[in-house]
């Protein structure tokens, strides 16, 4: 009788890394329903060919590194990688630029680390900033005016010919300065009331924005509710734009008031689905609550007094640059201590 | 309604407890050998104190720790000692270790037992020892010598005592069932403890998923000061440092024991033990042990005799030997597998589990680590196990027991909600090992650099002491030099100014005298008193016999270390060369004191 030899613990009732990478993927689900409803077939299409590529490119990187092929794939996350750039990249954008964003997320930010696990970036976000500095044309004039898919906007088959295309510029006609740009551009020289005037800010707060970044909510809450992501860093992040913007930016004639900032762009996107990753965010409850407030922080002040109308992608990689340093000063306070020790080994307190 | 409080993380496994409770506890009977391993409890050894081939009672005291902490082993039943030797015993390692081997005789004949009627006309320390006589230890897990934890240091008062019921691992029920059928017992026990221990507070702690247990304890406990509380069922509620959280809101210190805070904890089967020790006279021969999983077809509790083999026991449950794939000692969480059902049970046994392949399948290929954290929420310990798990493989130990990798008590719930299948506990447990290692290794060098040390500094000392005193001789020898050199200039220069003033007269004295010497030399041939000229002479002769026979021993010495090679033959050597330097030098000066005195002698007649 041969008889199973373990290390305990014996019994196992996890969830697996795939089955969560899954679930991540399906949480995203309402927030691409809702960008394709108010900005046409672009994000569908580009979702879907972000992950073909993810998986394309985690398939040849495995294969160099001669790793299993099955074993890895399967975890989903490379996928989870294409969606999240699918979903935070213009509409219009080139099919080659996400192309180029994606292989440079899975190859650089992610394999050449040593794959799952060992990446200090989050790789959708080093894509995305890689392109949008690399293809600033690309990544600025393609996103979709704001209407409803099944009264405006291009069809699928026209959206698919228009993506296909070599040009950085794909469309005149189509696009539309997203509500963020708008504002920032042109409370200089208008008042707050004037600026509002544009389509781009619709009835609301930012036509169709405000519905997808609800959605992208609504998919972080359930996240939140099956405990694949904890509160800390999208509360604390949220909550941090929000003080910076009363803080700072409480005059509509010269700030974006909190709203817009709350709700257009890619606020929701990046504090429950970008933000939250866990292998490049930090780990403890303080160091996330730290981390997800200077992420805030740093969107705002990008947003505010930078170059770039959003900048969800730049704080998330400047924050992965400090989650060494939070991680060795926020752990918790273990039972029996009386306080946590801080710091690196022979220069501690406590 | 008692305040209880939370304890961080913790996890809610499957119970799988009704399988083992729908049946009461069984008697195992005799089975055809007993198997007594030696060592049962945590400290020494005990030794066996009978012979092969010896007839024993039920009860008899066959095992002894004569030397260091522990307590005794005793026959379970009467019987002839077929063996002492080495055999499996219930160890993770699957290790061999003493055990003695008791054929039963069918006849179960006790040994003369001496109950106590009423302990409390006894002293404290009296009971104590005939706890520790009756050979109980700690039947939760660890085996701590009941009577050494129920004595704690004079300066730490215990002031709650719980009777910790809470039996939080899926699976085992033995406490659950011993609570529903011997619940008088249990308090017997509980109440001796608690007149031991004097404490103000006495609570027994039973999760709330063991209702019918609650209730027989909360009716045994009818009309006591004693405290029944359920608590909520949680993964590791029944962990000693948890349930202390649970029921007082205190912590034990890192590194500390409950009783730093007053605390004390005891096992329901350890309190029947006592309760059997003192008022029936009876040592610990028997536990109850659980015998479930799914290979089994009657699932329960068994009485079973220490020292019954575990096969024993599965066949008595109905194994379904072509269903069993995992056999485990103990919960799924903490126990160990065995690689064989041929181990006997001993005082810490509590659980069996036969398990299928689907009941408990083999782990998943270990996956990349991605930080999700599910870990950390899961830690009752507030630990970072991700952490902890990266610094293990990466063979950081330092950074590791910077995070307090010493403070896990290695439960499972880390391991039990990975998502990619880690064995994280068995990576902190290499670790801890690791270190464990790394510490004898560091005590032993340090032992050992602090030896050298002092020797080289003995050494050191001597050489100098050494040096000291040859500097002291020839300073000495110097001075004498000098001394009697001054001396001779002296008495030559007193010589000169005489000859100075009167050269002439001395002169015609001279030669006056040479003739009265002549003369008187002819005439007397006596020999020429020498003593005022040089009164040197017999000191430095002194001195030239000192040296020699200094030479002599240097000499002699050197032969010795040449013919035992030792590693001062160099030393000596010089030391011999200086020493004949010295024997010359005194002669020389000898030979000069004389050659001056001559012409004095003859000037002064």
């Amino acid at each position: 009788m041969a008889l199973a030899q373990q290390s305990s613990p014996h019994a196992r009732k996890a969830r697996s890394t795939s089955r969560l990478m899954l679930w991540v993927i399906l949480a995203a689900v309402p927030g691409l329903l809702a960008q394709t409803i108010f900005f046409g077939w672009g994000n569908l299409i580009n979702v879907v060919w972000c992950i073909v590529i993810a998986l394309a490119a985690e398939a040849a990187m495995l294969s160099i590194r001669k790793k299993p092929l099955a074993f890895f794939l399967k975890d989903n996350t490379a996928a989870v990688t294409g969606l999240l750039l699918g979903l935070s990249l213009p509409q219009f954008v080139p099919l080659w630029v996400s192309a180029i964003a994606v292989i440079s997320a899975i190859v650089m930010a992610k394999q050449l680390y040593g794959g799952l696990g060992s990446n200090p970036f989050n790789p959708a976000m080093v894509g995305y900033a890689l392109v949008l500095i690399s293809f600033p044309v690309a990544m600025t004039t393609n996103w979709a005016q704001p209407g409803l898919l099944w009264e405006s906007a291009p069809g699928f088959g026209e959206t698919l010919n228009l993506l296909a295309s070599g040009q950085q510029t794909v469309v005149d006609g189509y696009s539309m300065a997203t509500p963020l740009d708008e504002y920032k551009h042109k409370i200089a020289t208008h008042t707050a009331a004037e600026v509002l005037e544009h389509p781009t800010f619709g009835e609301g707060i930012a036509r169709g924005w405000e519905w997808v970044n609800a959605a992208f909510l609504l998919g972080g809450l359930i996240l939140i509710g099956l405990k694949i992501i904890t509160w800390h860093i999208p509360v604390s992040m949220l909550a941090a734009i929000a003080v910076m913007s009363l803080a700072f930016g409480n005059n509509p004639d010269q700030y974006a008031p909190v709203s817009l900032h709350m709700l257009a762009g890619g606020t929701m996107l990046g504090a429950f689905f970008i933000a939250t990753d866990p292998v490049s965010a930090a780990t403890s409850h303080q160091g996330k609550l730290i981390y997800g407030a200077a992420i805030g922080i740093l969107i705002y002040v990008i947003r505010s007094w930078g170059n770039y109308p959003d900048a969800v992608a730049f704080s998330v990689l400047l924050m992965n640059f400090a989650v060494p340093f939070i991680d060795h000063y926020t752990p918790p306070r273990t039972y029996g201590h009386h306080k946590a020790r801080r710091g690196v080994p022979g220069k501690t307190q406590g | 309604m008692t305040q209880l409080w939370d304890f961080a993380g913790g996890i809610h496994p499957a119970e799988h407890k009704h399988q083992s409770t729908g049946r009461p506890i069984r008697q195992a009977g005799l089975p055809e050998r007993l198997v007594l391993p030696l060592q049962q409890h945590i400290g020494a050894p005990a030794e066996a104190i009978v012979a092969e081939g010896e007839r024993v009672l039920k009860g008899q005291r066959i095992a002894e720790v004569t030397n260091g902490m522990g307590v005794p082993v005793h026959a379970p039943t009467s019987g002839t000692i077929e063996s002492i030797a080495r055999l499996p015993v219930p160890h993770p390692s699957g290790m061999d270790d003493w055990c003695i081997t008791l054929i039963p005789d069918g006849e179960d004949q006790w040994c003369q037992r001496h109950p106590i009627a009423d302990y409390r006309k006894l002293e404290r320390d009296e009971v104590l020892d005939t706890i520790r006589t009756a050979g109980i230890s700690g039947m939760g897990g660890a085996g701590f010598p009941t009577n050494i934890k129920l004595r704690p240091p004079k300066d730490r008062k215990v002031s709650t005592l719980i009777l910790n019921g809470a039996e939080c691992e899926p699976y085992i029920t033995a406490d659950d069932m011993t609570m529903r059928e011997r619940s008088d017992e249990i308090i017997s026990g509980l109440k001796i403890m608690a007149w031991i221990l004097r404490p103000e507070r006495c609570v027994i702690a039973i999760e709330d998923n063991k209702p019918e247990a609650a209730a027989a304890m909360k009716k045994a406990a009818e009309g006591t000061q004693i405290e029944v509380v359920v608590v909520p069922t949680k993964y590791p509620s029944g962990g000693e440092k948890q349930l202390i959280r649970i029921l007082t809101g205190m912590e034990v210190p890192s590194g500390g024991i409950p009783a730093d805070i007053g605390v004390m904890c005891q096992n329901v089967g350890t309190a029947i033990a006592v309760a059997r020790a003192i008022l029936e006279g009876e040592p610990l021969i028997t536990r109850v042990v659980t015998i479930t999983g799914e290979a089994v077809a009657e699932p329960g509790n068994f009485d079973a005799l220490l020292g019954t083999p575990i096969h024993y026991l599965l066949s008595q449950a109905g194994l379904q030997e072509a269903q069993l794939h995992r056999l485990v000692l103990g919960g799924p969480m903490m126990g160990y597998t065995l690689n064989t059902p041929d181990i006997p049970v001993v005082k810490t046994s509590n659980c069996v589990i036969a398990a299928t392949a689907q009941e408990l399948p083999d782990p998943e290929p270990e996956q990349a680590c991605i930080r999700c954290g599910q870990c950390a929420e899961a830690c009752p310990m507030e630990l970072l196990p991700q952490q902890l798990f990266w610094y293990a493989k990466a063979g950081e130990f330092e950074k590791a027991e910077h995070l307090n990798l010493f403070d896990c008590i290695e439960c499972g719930a880390c391991s039990y909600v990975c998502p990619s299948s880690i064995p994280l506990v068995q990576y902190y447990r290499y670790a801890k090992g690791e270190i464990r290692v790394q510490r004898a290794e560091q005590l032993k060098a340090d032992r050992a650099r602090e030896r050298f040390e002092a020797r080289q500094a003995r050494l050191d000392r001597e050489q100098q002491e050494k040096e000291l005193r040859r500097k002291e001789r020839a300073k000495a020898a110097a001075e004498a030099q000098a001394k009697k050199k001054a001396e001779a200039e002296q008495a030559a220069a007193k010589g000169e100014a005489v000859d100075e003033k009167a050269a002439k007269a001395a002169l015609v004295q001279e030669a006056l005298a040479r003739k009265k010497a002549r003369t008187s030399a002819e005439s007397n041939a006596q020999p020429v008193s020498t003593e005022n000229a040089a009164p040197d002479i017999p000191a430095l002769e002194k001195q030239l016999t000192q040296a020699k026979s200094k030479l002599e021993t240097m000499q002699s010495m050197l032969e010795d270390a040449k013919a035992q090679q030792a590693d001062n033959v160099d030393k000596l050597e010089r030391a011999v060369a200086k020493n004949h330097e010295r024997v010359k030098r005194a002669e020389e000066a000898l030979a000069e004191a004389s050659a001056e005195t001559t012409p004095a002698t003859q000037s002064t007649e």
